[in-house]
């Protein structure tokens, strides 16, 4: 386990090396790897993370496929090339600086934790604050443990996982998301440090919602997260990551890979909040979040859902996937991205359908403004063999003043003459009628605004699970603060 | 009360109202007829603090408070309220949120607490019961697909809600038909209070039957040009505005 840190006043650092038995901390040594990337680091990491031959052979593979790839270029997105040797691939989890109390933080910081609501115990967690309150995280993680266990659900890292499990790691690792798939995802093969684990066994359906109570240690989450998620037979589990509180990261450069796979009958919800620090109003720093997520509905009757509100980052570059290969298999992509001040977002989806009478769903509504720029990139392809294939697709974009961008660009392969696809799309500009109504009910701009954007928005966010829709909802309102007046 | 002192407004560097003077007292309804193009509906907006409707004179004061320096939020905090001529339509937004938040804000600055759901919608069909309303209007979006007669009817289940010092009603009756007309004005009526003035912007005297008012004014190029009890109405409706309107001119 990870050694606390120096003297036994620093309640947090146990708390959270704690808490590792239950599975929501890595166990890396505490020190880090010197800087820049090398077949050497690749063996560093795996050697520390003490894989067997397999994984560090696949890794290598990873590295070596990665030094022949070319950046990828067609995204609407634009920034200075990435320096991939003045980076740290490896580094122990962080020492954040201690406060003594929540009134040491950024105002600004406070404030936003304030109006989404977030329990004092956990704005210090987030925060950084020693805390010496008794603090229940770990009995109540404890309990949750010992129910999924009686389920025989396995959620853990996925560095645990591939010492405890490796023959599902194994079969399913790279399944779904090849390690020659883009340049990101291969760099993230080679270098992952952690991620989650979880195979729900057959016929069972997952008691919880997994990692909602865990946001305190998704807020750990690294630069090179890696997850994996199996539902066997006729199985169902709803999984939640990210986090609405505002997360700021030294490392620029995100580059996460999350595979999923349905065998038959089952059934995966995966829902993302994605409030990376974006920048500044200038447009100054900011995480590149350029994340790879795919799930394959392997078998009949399989059904993945995606929901993602994307807040935060600076540029994001992801499109949650589904290939839709066993018969009946549905497919459904719910977003909201919100770009304000200098953000850039090129983001949507891919549904590949290639089994009998598959089906797909995608409701993509996009918000713009200041001079953010958003792109919604979709693919919906139909194979010849796929008789009988539907996709529905409502694409919405929202403007908010006039130095703004939205744009959307829809590919359309379809091989199989039964099949229908459907595209819609509407671009919209938010109206001073619709403010100055709310306004004179007494409602301020901001939250005229916030209330008009989550109806825009309110398709995607009721496909939420209920606790984090209600954060999500105020997080949208958040992310708009200043974008008008 | 309402008081409005020597107010001038223009829109678009146009001056469209030219010192208008006009004292709504507790408990008293008044109305304003004119013609197309008087400044009836400008008038509205420039109460309620419409942008671009500026303000080059005179000021209006909500039982003594002069609200012409306030964004609009604070004019409706301080108890001004707009029946809109045309209800804005914000999809996806159910009416009982967009009450429940209007509601709660202008609970909020009078520093008391906010309302939760369940408190919420106990105090609405309260209101919709005595206004003999159901409750399905609630789960809709706002206005959203409402008939002529239903937004009407919506923006009088808002002033039952917001419980204003001032509501100003633009041309409520617009739209609706006889039965449609007759709902409203009950409603109306059944809101008149002793401490509520209401102002009644309309083009014509059929409103005045139902809902009737304490003073009836004429409203012509941008000025009042005719006051009296609810006769006037009647008399505008047989000789129409001519005379009033080259009196102004």
């Amino acid at each position: 386990m990870a050694a606390p840190g120096a003297g036994g006043t620093d309640v947090l650092n146990e708390l959270v090396g704690q808490s590792y038995k239950y599975g929501f901390v890595t166990d890396i040594e505490a020190d880090t790897a010197p800087k820049g990337l090398s077949e050497e680091i690749v063996r560093f990491i795996s050697a520390r993370k003490d894989e067997p031959e397999w994984l560090l052979s696949w890794r290598l593979k990873a590295y070596r496929h990665w030094l022949t790839m070319p950046e990828p270029t067609w995204a609407k997105v634009s920034f200075p090339p990435l320096d991939y040797q003045d980076a740290y691939y490896y580094s122990a989890p962080k020492n954040l600086p201690k406060l003594e109390s929540l009134d040491d933080i950024d105002p600004e910081i406070k404030r936003t934790y304030d109006k989404l609501g977030i329990p004092l115990h956990e704005q210090q967690i987030l925060a950084g604050v020693a805390v010496d309150a008794v603090f229940d995280s770990v009995s109540v993680a404890t309990t949750f443990k010992k129910k999924l266990e009686e389920y025989g659900v396995i959620f853990c890292p996925i560095s645990e996982a591939v010492q405890k499990h490796p023959e599902l790691v194994r079969k399913y690792l790279g399944s779904v998301v090849p390690y020659t798939d883009n340049k990101h995802a291969t760099l993230n093969s080679a270098v992952f440090t952690d991620g989650s684990f979880v195979y729900v066994p057959p016929g069972v359906r997952c008691p919880m919602e997994l990692s909602t109570y865990f946001r305190i240690n998704a807020a750990k989450t690294g630069q090179f997260e890696r997850t994996l998620i199996i539902a066997d037979r006729g199985s169902y589990v709803s999984y939640l990551e990210g986090c609405t509180a505002p997360m700021r990261d030294e490392n620029q450069l995100h580059a996460a890979v999350v595979e999923l796979v349905a065998l038959d009958d089952a059934e995966i919800k995966y829902s993302t909040v994605q409030n990376w620090y974006p920048g500044d109003e200038q447009g100054r720093g900011g995480i590149f979040n350029f994340v790879t997520k795919r799930g394959a509905c392997r078998g009949r009757n399989s059904k993945i859902s995606w929901t993602q509100v994307e807040t935060g980052s600076a540029i994001t570059w992801k499109y949650p996937s589904c290939i839709l290969q066993g018969d009946n298999s549905v497919g459904e992509f719910y977003s909201i991205a919100i770009t304000n001040n200098y953000q850039q977002a090129d983001t949507g989806t891919k549904m590949i359908h290639l089994g009998r009478n598959t089906r797909s769903r995608i409701i993509s509504k996009g918000i713009s403004a200041g001079h953010g720029q958003q792109t919604y990139r979709g693919l919906v392809r139909v194979a010849a063999r796929a008789e009988g294939a539907r996709n529905h697709t409502q694409c919405d974009s929202l403007l908010i003043g006039s130095t703004c961008g939205a744009h959307t660009v829809p590919y359309i392969e379809s091989h199989n003459r039964s099949a229908v696809v459907e595209h819609e799309a509407t671009t919209s500009r938010i109206s001073d009628d619709q403010l100055f109504y709310c306004r004179q009910r007494g409602l301020t701009l901001e939250d005229a605004v916030a209330l008009v954007v989550n109806g825009f928005c309110r398709d995607v966010l009721q496909q939420l699970p209920m606790e984090f829709a209600v954060e999500a909802q105020k997080l949208v309102g958040i992310s708009l603060e200043g974008s008008v007046g | 009360m309402l008081e409005i002192r020597d107010l001038h407004a223009t829109v678009n560097g146009k001056a469209i109202l030219k010192g208008l003077t006009l004292t709504v007292g507790a408990g008293e309804v008044h109305a304003i007829m004119g013609p197309n193009g008087a400044g009836k509906s400008t008038l509205a907006y420039v109460l309620a603090g419409r942008d671009g409707y500026e303000v080059t004179g005179g000021d209006f004061l909500v039982d003594g408070r002069s609200l012409l320096d306030l964004a609009p939020e604070d004019r409706a905090q301080a108890g001004l309220f707009l029946a809109f001529q045309y209800p804005v339509e914000i999809p996806g937004v159910s009416n009982s949120t967009f009450l429940r938040e209007a509601v709660n804000a202008q609970r909020r600055s009078r520093g008391e607490p906010d309302l939760d759901a369940l408190q919420f919608v106990k105090l609405a069909r309260q209101k919709m019961n005595s206004l003999g309303m159901t409750d399905e209007m609630l789960k809709r979006p706002v206005n959203v697909g409402f008939s002529g007669g239903e937004k009407k009817r919506n923006e009088v289940l808002q002033l039952a809600i917001l419980e204003p010092k001032v509501a100003v009603m633009d041309e409520t009756d617009s739209g609706l038909d006889v039965d449609a007309l007759r709902t409203v004005a009950r409603a109306v009526n059944a809101l008149r209070a002793p401490k509520r003035s209401f102002l009644m912007i309309t083009h014509y005297e059929r409103l005045l039957e139902e809902i009737v008012p304490d003073r009836v004014h004429i409203l012509a190029d941008g000025r009042i040009v005719g006051s009296g009890g609810p006769e006037l109405a009647r008399e505008i409706e047989r000789t129409g505005y001519a005379a009033y309107a080259a009196a102004a001119a």
